[in-house]
This record gives structure tokens, C-alpha cells and sequence, in this order.
């Protein structure tokens, strides 16, 4: 049996990572994610995995493809400016299909901003910022034991759908302390890629180096033997397959709380760190007697659409407080599409959003 | 010839193009050295030198501009067992992926590179790299250039390569020679080819025709050991070919890694040895 313990968000990430198998970590300093590489560099090789602190972010997220091409479950961790740096090996794992988990304990930008300061100011940088059409997964924890369930289900998605998965953590859930329950060691099942023979329709089987196949991986734009072509027709097929495995799985990778939804009128569209404090309000209100619901997501992108969808039917209002300056507000507008009033909440002085100040926003003052 | 991969053949390459001669070196050297097709990985970045790991039968990685040895970096700590190569061009490793080379070379990773160096960018049409000669024509130095170039060479070797090597793609037996004795070191071995772009290197130059660009291989080379008696007047303007260092004596890094995680599993300390 587990016992309670008093740990912080990294060190959840770390312990959800190795317990779902981590077996290569590459990284380069950055505040506020670098207990994830102190704590690594001295677990892995206890459990015979590898870590490495490389020259920099690119080559962190480029050693973390190579490890998983030849078998290994990779992630690397960091932070606003060097997830900016990954971005064109993040649009390699997603075009050459490599699994892998990201893991960007945001910071204030743009630039340097103020370091080490919260904020949640990546969402689209997460979403679109590699260049040309591309999947990603985005999973976004609110609590430190979230940080660790959320960690070991970005790789059995890497794993099974062949996608660099990204874990959109913040500086709030990173180092917050909580005392938290963990699920008893080997109960997280171990995951999977798509083999010969088991891989479905839409994912091509995976071949690690070193198998004997001869395996030929590349960038550009290739056809089902690995090697590139100039060919319209392979081009619009693969980036349309590419991007449709996990449109596809939209309704299976959403992962929502919710409160209060059925009698709501007013409903606070809430992730990361600052859920915590819209949950908060939302309590608040209740008492206070206002049909205030919440809706919690744990999974950014593929974004729950028809969740939005559902929720905007009913209600008058929908809240989308963000530590930035409006970045998922955009896409649950787009996904009420006029049929109830969205509201953005923003703050952008690297102050958590409080509950007291969502108050009257809810209330509708 | 058992390492080349005929289905993906005819290649990108220009007519006169060092690559294949340079690729055909790397493909004879892997035959020397009883390369085990089955368990080499060719990596490369972007560039035109970059085709050539499309055209060996191995498990193949192509990869984004400059980072090669970053994704081989984490192919060879997750199997050392793997006989690793990467293949690329000198604007490649030495501009956009300097960095990736001198901290490969620094941990001694046991990692065989080729550097095809024509001097240029070739795949962006023929554009200054670090190791265009000062004084040569390129399309971004159309006064002739200003900067001085890189000796890769002595540059990997300072920053802690245990194999290096250069030679041309005119002295082919000398370049096979020298990517087998690299493929059969343990540790980071750099062997740099001097691969001629009679297309943007030559054009420039008064070089197009590829049998010009021969020539300067051969007129413009010399070798270490006449070198060596050489006065530096003599030595301006030439190339220094040969094998420059060749140690054993510093551990290769993947093995290191694993030697600490035995240790670690028989209940050893963190000790530094
Ligand atoms: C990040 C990035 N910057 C620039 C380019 C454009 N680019 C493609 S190949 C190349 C240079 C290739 O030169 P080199 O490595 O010397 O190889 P060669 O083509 O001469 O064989 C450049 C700059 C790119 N693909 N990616
Ligand atoms: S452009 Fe130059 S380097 Fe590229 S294939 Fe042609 S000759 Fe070779």
C-alpha cells in the first residue's frame, strides 16, 4: 500500500513518468521545470534508463526521437523559451510518427519575460507552433496528483497513437506542494506502440533501428516504405492521415471534469493552475445561490468540442479565465458559435487569478 | 554492392557531384570494416551530402538541419550495441550543428561521423558555409568572402575527438581507408572529405567543369607528412590531408553511461571513479 506523502508537481511528473516506464530523459536547465531533470538525472540510472543534459533544448528534443526510434520510452522537460527551441523537432516526431512526451512547465513570455513567473501563455504555442498541418496532444494538469496521472497517460497516448504528446504543465502545478495519494506501484499498465500486426488502419506499425527491418525515417514528406517522395497524392494523404489519427480520437482523448452542469446557467471553462481557483468561485457562488457550473479540461488539444457545443446549448453565459491574454477563449467561441455570450478573464501580471476576483464575473455584476 | 539501397537509386546528386564518390567511400569502408547492415544506423541532417543515407541498405535517419549527431547522440545511448554514422555536410555540422559537434566530440560518444565538405551550401544553391575558403565566390559573397574558415579538423580534435581524419573525394583509397579505421574506433571519429560542387562551388570559381574541380583536389592538398617539412609560405593556400589523432586512451561515453548504471545496480556509490 502507498502511503500519503507531500510532494510537488515536478516531482509527480518524475514519479508518473517512471512509473509508466521512462526510460530516456534529455534536457537543458530551465526554471520552473528543472527539478524534473535533477530528480531524473539521479532515478533513472538507478532503474537503468539514461539521462542526459544536452547542449541545448533542440538537441534535448532531437536525442529524445532518437532514443524512441530505437525503442525507448523518451521525454524531455522545460520551459516557455525552450519549448520554443523544440518546435521544429516537435513537427519531426509528428510527421516521422515517434512517440514521445514534451513536458512545458509554462513561464511569462514573450521572451525572458519575468523568468520563473507563472503563466499560461503556451496554449497556442503548444497547439501551432511547429510549422505546417500536424496532430498534437496537449494535456493540461490542475493538481499535483493530476500531474502524475496525466504524465503516465501522455505516454500510453505517444505510445499507442505514434504522436509527441505534450504535457502543458505551469509554474503553479510544478511547484506547488500537495499531499497526495499515489496508485500502488505497478499499477499503471505499461504502453504500447502499434507492432506488425496490431497497429490499427489509420497508424502505420512502428520498426525501431536496430530490428533488422532497414527502417528509412525522415522529415520529408514520405510514402509507406519510409522514403521521400515528390508526390502530391503521398503528400496530401499522409499530412490529412497525419492530422485525421487524432481527429478521429477526439471524443476518446477528451478528458473533462464537470460540475454542476445540469442546472447551470453561467459556466466557467477552466484548466491548469487556475481552475483551481475557479472551482473555488464556483463554490462560492453556489452558496451565494447562483446556477454556476464548471467545466474542468484535462486535455487542451484535441479540443472538447462537442463538449462546448453541448454546454453553450443550454447555458447564458460561459467564463474562460486564463493567465494570458485570451488563448482558449478564442476556441470556445468558436465552438459556442453564438449560441451563448463568451467571456474572457485575463491576467497577465504573473498573478494567479483568485476566486474572489472571479466572483462577479459569475454573479454577473 | 550489398550497402546500397538500389530501389531508392538513381540519386538526387548533380553530374560531377563529390556526394557519390564520398557515399561509395562510405559504402566501401563499411564493407571493410565487416559493417553489420543490420545493426548500423546512418544518420544525417539536411543538405544535399543528407541524401546519401537514403541510398544505404541500414536502418536510416534523416533528419532536421543540423542536428544529426543530437538524434544520433540519443540513438547510441539507447543502443550502444548499434554501430552509429552520421553523414553530413559541412555547412550542416559546422554552422547550424557546430554546436551538437564540438559537445559530440567533448563526451567522446562513440559515434563515426563524415563530414562531406564541398565548401558550400549545396541544396540552397550555393550559398558561403564556415568552411568556404576566404577569397572564394559564393552567391552570399559575391566580392569574394571575408571570413575565414573553420579547420574542422583540428577544431574536433581540440574539442576532445579521439579519431580524425581528412581527405578528398580525388583521394578515394586514402578516404576509404580512413572512414574504416573510423568506423572501428571506439569513441567519436570525424573523418572530414573534401567533396567537390562543381554546380555552385565551381560555377563561381572558374571550377564548373567537375575535372577542374579534380584538379584543385589534387593541386590544392598536400599531405601530413610532406607537410610537415614544409615552410608555412609553402603551406598557404593548401589543404592538409592525412590522419591527424588517434588516441584510446579516453573512455567512450554510451559504455561509461552503462558501466554507472551497473555499478549503480550492484549497490555501488555515485563515486567518480
Ligand atoms: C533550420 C533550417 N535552416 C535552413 C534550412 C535550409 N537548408 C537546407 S540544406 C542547407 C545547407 C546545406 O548545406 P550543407 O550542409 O553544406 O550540405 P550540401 O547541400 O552542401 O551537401 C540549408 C541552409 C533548413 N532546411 N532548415
Ligand atoms: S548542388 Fe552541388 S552538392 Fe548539391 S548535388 Fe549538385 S553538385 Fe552536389
Amino acid at each position: 500500500m502507498s502511503q500519503p506523502r507531500l510532494m510537488q508537481g515536478n516531482e509527480a511528473c518524475v514519479e508518473g513518468a517512471l512509473e509508466a516506464g521512462l526510460q530516456f530523459f534529455a534536457g537543458y536547465p530551465i526554471t520552473p521545470s528543472t527539478e524534473i531533470a535533477e530528480l531524473l538525472a539521479d532515478r533513472l540510472p538507478r532503474v537503468g534508463g539514461f539521462f542526459i543534459q544536452m547542449e541545448d533544448e533542440i538537441a534535448s528534443m532531437a536525442a529524445v526521437i532518437g532514443a524512441s526510434l530505437a525503442g525507448m520510452r523518451a521525454m524531455t522537460a522545460t520551459s516557455g523559451p525552450g519549448f520554443s527551441l523544440k518546435q521544429e523537432n516537435l513537427g519531426y516526431a509528428a510527421i516521422t510518427e515517434t512517440p514521445c512526451v514534451v513536458v512545458n512547465v509554462q513561464r511569462v513570455g514573450p521572451s525572458t519575460g519575468m523568468p520563473t513567473s507563472p503563466a499560461q501563455g503556451d496554449v497556442m504555442q503548444a497547439r501551432w507552433g511547429t510549422h505546417g498541418d500536424h496532430p498534437v496532444v496537449v494535456l493540461t494538469p490542475s493538481s499535483v496528483l493530476e500531474t502524475y496521472t496525466l504524465t503516465a497517460k501522455a505516454f500510453a497516448i505517444a505510445d499507442e497513437l505514434r504522436v509527441p504528446v505534450i504535457l502543458l504543465t505551469d509554474e503553479i502545478t510544478g511547484h506547488m506542494r500537495e499531499r497526495v495519494l499515489l496508485p500502488d506501484p505497478g499499477t499503471i499498465p505499461r504502453s504500447r506502440r502499434p507492432r506488425a500486426g496490431q497497429a490499427p488502419p489509420d497508424i502505420p506499425p512502428m520498426e525501431h533501428f536496430g530490428e533488422g527491418r532497414r527502417v528509412m525515417v525522415t522529415g520529408l514528406y514520405h510514402d509507406s516504405t519510409g522514403f521521400w517522395t515528390e508526390s502530391r497524392e503521398e503528400a496530401d494523404r499522409l499530412v490529412r492521415r497525419l492530422a485525421g489519427k487524432v481527429e478521429s480520437r477526439r471524443e476518446q482523448l477528451t478528458m473533462v471534469d464537470r460540475w454542476h452542469l445540469d442546472d447551470a446557467q453561467v459556466v466557467v471553462v477552466a484548466y491548469g493552475c487556475v481552475a483551481r481557483s475557479a472551482q473555488r468561485a464556483v463554490h462560492l457562488a453556489r452558496e451565494r445561490g447562483h446556477r454556476v457550473g464548471m467545466l474542468r479540461l484535462s486535455c487542451l488539444w484535441p479540443f472538447p468540442r462537442h463538449e462546448i457545443e453541448a454546454i453553450a446549448e443550454r447555458v447564458d453565459r460561459i467564463v474562460v479565465p486564463e493567465m494570458n491574454l485570451g488563448q482558449m477563449v478564442g476556441e470556445v467561441e468558436r465552438a459556442a458559435c453564438g449560441r451563448c455570450k463568451v467571456i474572457g478573464y485575463n491576467r497577465v501580471d504573473t498573478e494567479l487569478i483568485r476566486p474572489e476576483e472571479l466572483l462577479p464575473v459569475l454573479e454577473g455584476v | 554492392m550489398r550497402f546500397l539501397r538500389r530501389e531508392n537509386l538513381p540519386h538526387i546528386w548533380c553530374v560531377g557531384c563529390g556526394h557519390g564518390i564520398v557515399l561509395g567511400a562510405v559504402a566501401r569502408a563499411m564493407e571493410k570494416a565487416g559493417v553489420d547492415q543490420d545493426r548500423t544506423v546512418v544518420v544525417s541532417g539536411i543538405g544535399c551530402s543528407s541524401r546519401a543515407v537514403g541510398y544505404l541498405s541500414m536502418d536510416a535517419l534523416h533528419t532536421t538541419h543540423g542536428r544529426a549527431l543530437a538524434f544520433a547522440t540519443g540513438i547510441k545511448l539507447a543502443r550502444p550495441d548499434l554501430r552509429v554514422v552520421v553523414l553530413a555536410g559541412d555547412g550542416d555540422l559546422a554552422a547550424i550543428g557546430g554546436n551538437h559537434l564540438i559537445h559530440a566530440a567533448r563526451r567522446n560518444i562513440g559515434i563515426t561521423t563524415v563530414c562531406f565538405n564541398n565548401g558550400i551550401y549545396g541544396m540552397t544553391s550555393g550559398q558561403y558555409s564556415p568552411l568556404t575558403p576566404a577569397g572564394y565566390r559564393t552567391t552570399t559573397s559575391p566580392f569574394g568572402h571575408l571570413e575565414r574558415d573553420f579547420d574542422l579538423c583540428r577544431l574536433v580534435q581540440a574539442a576532445g575527438a579521439t579519431y580524425v581524419a581528412r581527405s578528398t573525394a580525388y583521394h578515394v583509397h586514402q578516404t576509404i581507408t580512413y572512414i574504416t579505421r573510423a568506423l572501428n574506433h571506439d569513441g567519436f571519429s570525424f573523418v572530414e572529405v573534401f567533396s567537390p560542387c562543381p554546380t555552385y562551388f565551381g560555377r563561381f570559381n572558374r571550377m564548373a567543369d567537375p575535372v577542374k574541380m579534380m584538379q584543385w583536389l589534387h593541386d590544392g592538398t598536400v599531405q601530413a607528412g610532406q607537410a610537415a617539412r614544409m615552410t608555412p609560405e609553402e603551406l598557404r593556400g593548401r589543404v592538409v590531408i592525412g590522419e591527424f589523432h588517434r588516441t584510446q586512451e579516453v573512455p567512450e561515453y554510451a559504455r561509461s553511461y552503462r558501466e554507472m548504471i551497473a555499478r549503480l545496480a550492484e549497490g555501488g556509490d555515485h563515486g567518480a571513479g
